[in-house]
């Protein structure tokens, strides 16, 4: 390795730390002046990438110069200014008080939607941007070729961040948007009408992303997965840089981009372990990022939660019994199809049980739980088809490999609450999903692994059925019991107040700790009785969408009561098994009923006949 | 009392969720005006002034201020009338110079009067004119509480509520406090000012409220509260 090359590498790793200064800064700062984590920000990066691919070679058409190059970059990036307005002053506008779970429920809601319209309008297939007129080549650095474009993209984000600097520095757009990051109740308080300061930095915001995308599209081929991927590496740059803190943005992204381009070099395979070790030093030695700030405690709504904890009334005996003589006959009475949905229905009501430890019990927002599903679904594969191991011992050990990762990702999550905690989780999330991904070796890369069966004596599907049912309903009643017990009154403790748990002396982080180890273990057992379920493992277990889909099973049945996420998994399930193969439109169809269920109905299903009995009991909620 | 008053309270309740805190309280207060509501440690002098701006949610009665129903404004909207509103905690911008939030807290003058300038209240603050380019957290307790004060001035308001301004302060500084307060006063900002000191409240305000629990309890001059050891004993002393 001679000096040039060195040099070579490093602008390279400086060129794509620029490109993703210009996509997390916008992140950062919509985060810091509303505190609501846009998860439609990789969406808004995807759209400036097919706006470009659209709009840029019409104008060189027109005229084909530079100028009209850049030209088209900034119009892509101000029509998605203007979709994230339209998106402040639809929805964002009516859940700025709402807690964090719902607001990231939402948005993602707006990622899901915007996938498919994207798909609609440019189609499935990967589409390439035009290049920049007097860009195409390269210039010789010290003896080496290096493209001009990406000295350009140098020389960008540098510009981005002075323009910034002067943006927050010296107009009062910026003081007033500096001021609302840290107290927005005392801006409004003196005058100022957030309203209009949020649209403005949403916009701010969004063109930013869109910048950040058209700016790619000569790169980069723009196509419909290309959201999800760049949102997780823009929550990384956050994290790392403290949230709300543009200069803390820059900061991470120098720091990732030299880190992946001399990375390549020493681990080729490895660059998102690198940057997954980097978060996490960096998190051990700043909880709140290089240069973020604690969030303020009691700056959210009232936390909401399990509350007011019954033993089974008569009511509920009987529908319990009623609903587990149902599930005990279902084999009998039911065909196949619905032998094969009850199986999968018991999966994803244990994974979402276990969810609910965390969020409705412990008020830990966990938006990665998908993560511990797939650790536990990749254990019991791995287990069974590498090592050789026979179902049951798999399925024993499963669980254990899942609750001890789930144990050492949760020391850094519990140090952390609120937002902050939740973006944590799913930057985890998605380490674990690029392990699975980047280690072909291992798990297969993409392809994952096929073939993980149950042996003769429970390949049948009623076989395995009872399997699962005995498995899930051991399980839950478990977690029940966890719930109903000390345990889980003491993290309805720390749930309600922290502070004034810790002064009685509870071990918070500990209790935490111990809970998330715990939903994490019952979440790969799940996965593992998933993984010989359907005889296969792939990434997408781990994946985003997953812990979604198991958000919105928890939040469909409410998480304010107990039994609710197993209500909700059934109903989310079977509603998605019955449309999915009838619509192209399904993620559009989810995306607009998680919206409207954030915005109309919080509570949930259960939670909706919990009112319903109190009204007609005429006992208060 | 008569119907003209600047800023009207009448028969105002407000709640923390379930909890109540003010029970149908009403007061006034007239243009140029310094009236001073006094109680004890959670009487509910800070839900008062909150509910006034609009900081908590409106349940029953109602607020009038400059011939506005202010009720149910949002706060941005109440500041715009000309009502200024000085928080207990200060809640300065940390992160901004001290110059930075002066302008936060710019807003025109309405016609006809004259505007708050940052050099005007440099003079009023003496202190902070030397520390202007200087991050608010860099600053002491009491030089905190006056750019709050001087931040809010910078809104030109009619009006201002004060939210325990000497609390945690040094005497020396208490007196210029009052000081400045009273100079401000002369140029014809009226004061609504919660406070527990009645010295302090004394030195500033010509009629003061006693509140207790939510509710008013008594009405009258500074001057006859100074001089009534009991009512003073029944109500403010702990």
């Amino acid at each position: 390795m001679d000096l040039p090359f060195l040099v070579t590498q490093s602008l390279s790793g400086l060129a794509s730390a620029s490109s993703l200064f210009i996509i997390s800064c916008g992140l950062t700062i919509v985060f810091g002046v509303t505190r609501i984590v846009n998860f439609a920000h990789g969406s808004f990066y995807m759209l400036g990438a097919y706006l470009a691919v659209s709009i840029v070679p019409r104008l060189l058409d027109l005229h084909y110069s530079l100028p009209m190059f850049l030209a088209g970059i900034v119009a892509a990036a101000v029509v998605v200014g203007l979709v994230g307005v339209v998106m402040e002053v639809v929805l964002l506008r009516r859940i700025y008080r709402a807690p964090e779970l719902f607001q990231l429920l939402a948005t993602f809601g707006v990622v899901l939607v915007i996938e498919d319209l994207v798909v609609t309008f440019w189609g499935p297939l990967d589409l390439m941007g035009a290049r920049a007129p007097g860009m195409r080549g390269a210039v010789d650095i010290l003896g080496n070729r290096f493209p001009v474009y990406q000295l350009f993209l140098i020389g960008t984000g540098v510009l981005v961040l002075a323009l910034l600097w002067l943006l927050m520095h010296r107009t009062r757009y910026g003081v007033l948007v500096r001021a609302a990051t840290q107290d927005r109740e005392m801006v409004g308080a003196l005058g100022v009408n957030q309203a209009i300061l949020f649209t403005g930095t949403l916009f701010l915001g969004s063109f930013l992303a869109g910048l950040g995308g058209a700016l790619q599209s000569p790169l980069i081929a723009a196509n419909s997965h290309m959201d999800i991927a760049i949102i997780a590496e823009a929550f990384v740059v956050t994290v790392i840089g403290g949230m709300g803190s543009v200069p803390g943005a820059f900061l991470a992204a120098l720091l990732i981009g030299q880190l992946q381009a001399f990375g390549i070099l020493i681990v080729p395979k490895a660059t998102l372990v690198l940057v997954f070790a980097l978060m996490a030093v960096v998190l051990i030695v700043k909880p709140w990022g290089l240069l973020g700030r604690p969030e303020a405690p009691a700056t959210r709504a009232a936390p909401e939660g399990i509350a007011n904890l019954k033993p089974f009334g008569r009511v509920e005996r009987i529908a319990a019994v009623l609903a587990l003589g149902v599930a005990l006959l279902l084999p009998v009475f039911g065909d196949a199809y619905l032998v094969k949905l009850g199986t999968e229905i018991l999966i994803f009501a244990l994974a979402a049980f276990s969810l609910n430890l965390l969020l409705g019990n412990g008020g830990i927002v966990s938006f990665g739980h998908a993560a511990y599903f797939g650790i536990g679904a990749y254990a019991a594969g791995l287990l069974a088809i590498r090592l050789g191991m026979a179902m049951l011992p798999a399925l024993m050990l499963a669980p254990i490999v899942a609750g001890l990762f789930a144990a050492l990702f949760g020391v850094f999550i519990v140090r952390l609450s609120g937002i902050y905690l939740a973006m944590l989780t799913l930057a985890f999330a998605q380490i674990a999903y690029a392990v699975a991904f980047q280690w072909v070796g291992l798990t297969g890369g993409d392809n994952g692994i096929l073939g993980i069966w149950p042996p003769d004596w429970a390949s049948g599907r009623t076989a395995y059925y009872y399997l699962v049912l005995v498995f899930a309903v051991a399980a839950i009643a478990a977690l029940r019991h966890a719930i109903y017990a000390p345990f889980g009154a003491t993290l309805r403790a720390a749930r309600d107040s922290a502070v004034r748990a810790d002064a009685i002396g509870i071990d918070v982080k500990l209790y935490r700790l111990a809970a998330f180890a715990l939903a994490g273990a019952a979440a790969g057992l799940a996965g593992a009785l998933y993984a010989f379920a359907n005889g296969s493992i792939d990434p997408t277990l781990l994946a985003i969408p997953l812990s979604i889909d198991m958000l919105a099973m928890t939040l469909a049945g409410g998480i304010q009561t107990v039994i609710g996420p197993l209500v909700g998994a059934a109903a989310f399930h079977t509603a998605k098994d019955f449309f999915m193969p009838l619509t192209d439109y399904w993620r559009l169809l989810l995306g607009l009923a998680i919206i409207a269920m954030v915005l109309a109905a919080p509570q949930g299903l259960a939670g909706g006949w919990a009112r319903l009995r109190s009204r007609f009991s005429g006992a208060p909620a | 009392m008569t119907g003209d008053a600047l800023l009207a309270v009448s028969d105002l309740t407000a709640a923390y969720g379930e909890a109540e805190v003010l029970f149908g309280l009403s007061l006034e207060l007239h243009a140029g005006e310094a009236v001073a509501v006094i109680g004890r440690n959670g009487a509910g002098k800070t839900s008062t002034l909150k509910r006034i701006m609009g900081l908590l949610p409106a349940r029953a009665g109602t607020v009038r201020f400059a011939g506005h129903d202010i009720t149910r404004l949002a706060p941005y909207r109440i500041a715009r009338l000309g009502l200024g509103y000085v928080p207990e905690e200060r809640r300065i911008f940390t992160d901004l110079t001290v110059y930075e939030n002066l302008e936060v807290g710019r807003r025109a003058p309405q016609a006809g009067r004259s505007a708050w300038t940052p050099e005007r209240l440099f003079a009023l603050f003496p202190n902070l004119a030397a520390m202007q380019g200087r991050r608010a957290s860099a600053m002491s307790g009491g030089e905190q509480q006056m750019l709050t004060i001087a931040r809010t001035l910078m809104g030109n308001p009619r009006a201002i509520l004060l939210d325990e301004p000497s609390e945690g302060l040094a005497p020396v500084i208490v007196e210029q406090m009052a000081a400045a307060i009273n100079d401000m006063k002369q140029s014809g900002v009226a004061v609504l000012l919660c406070e527990q000191n009645l010295q302090f409240a004394t030195a500033i305000c010509e009629r003061a409220y006693i509140i207790e629990r939510g509710e008013i309890r008594y009405c009258g001059t500074t001057a006859e509260l100074a001089a009534d050891a009991g009512l003073r004993e029944q109500y403010l002393t702990v």
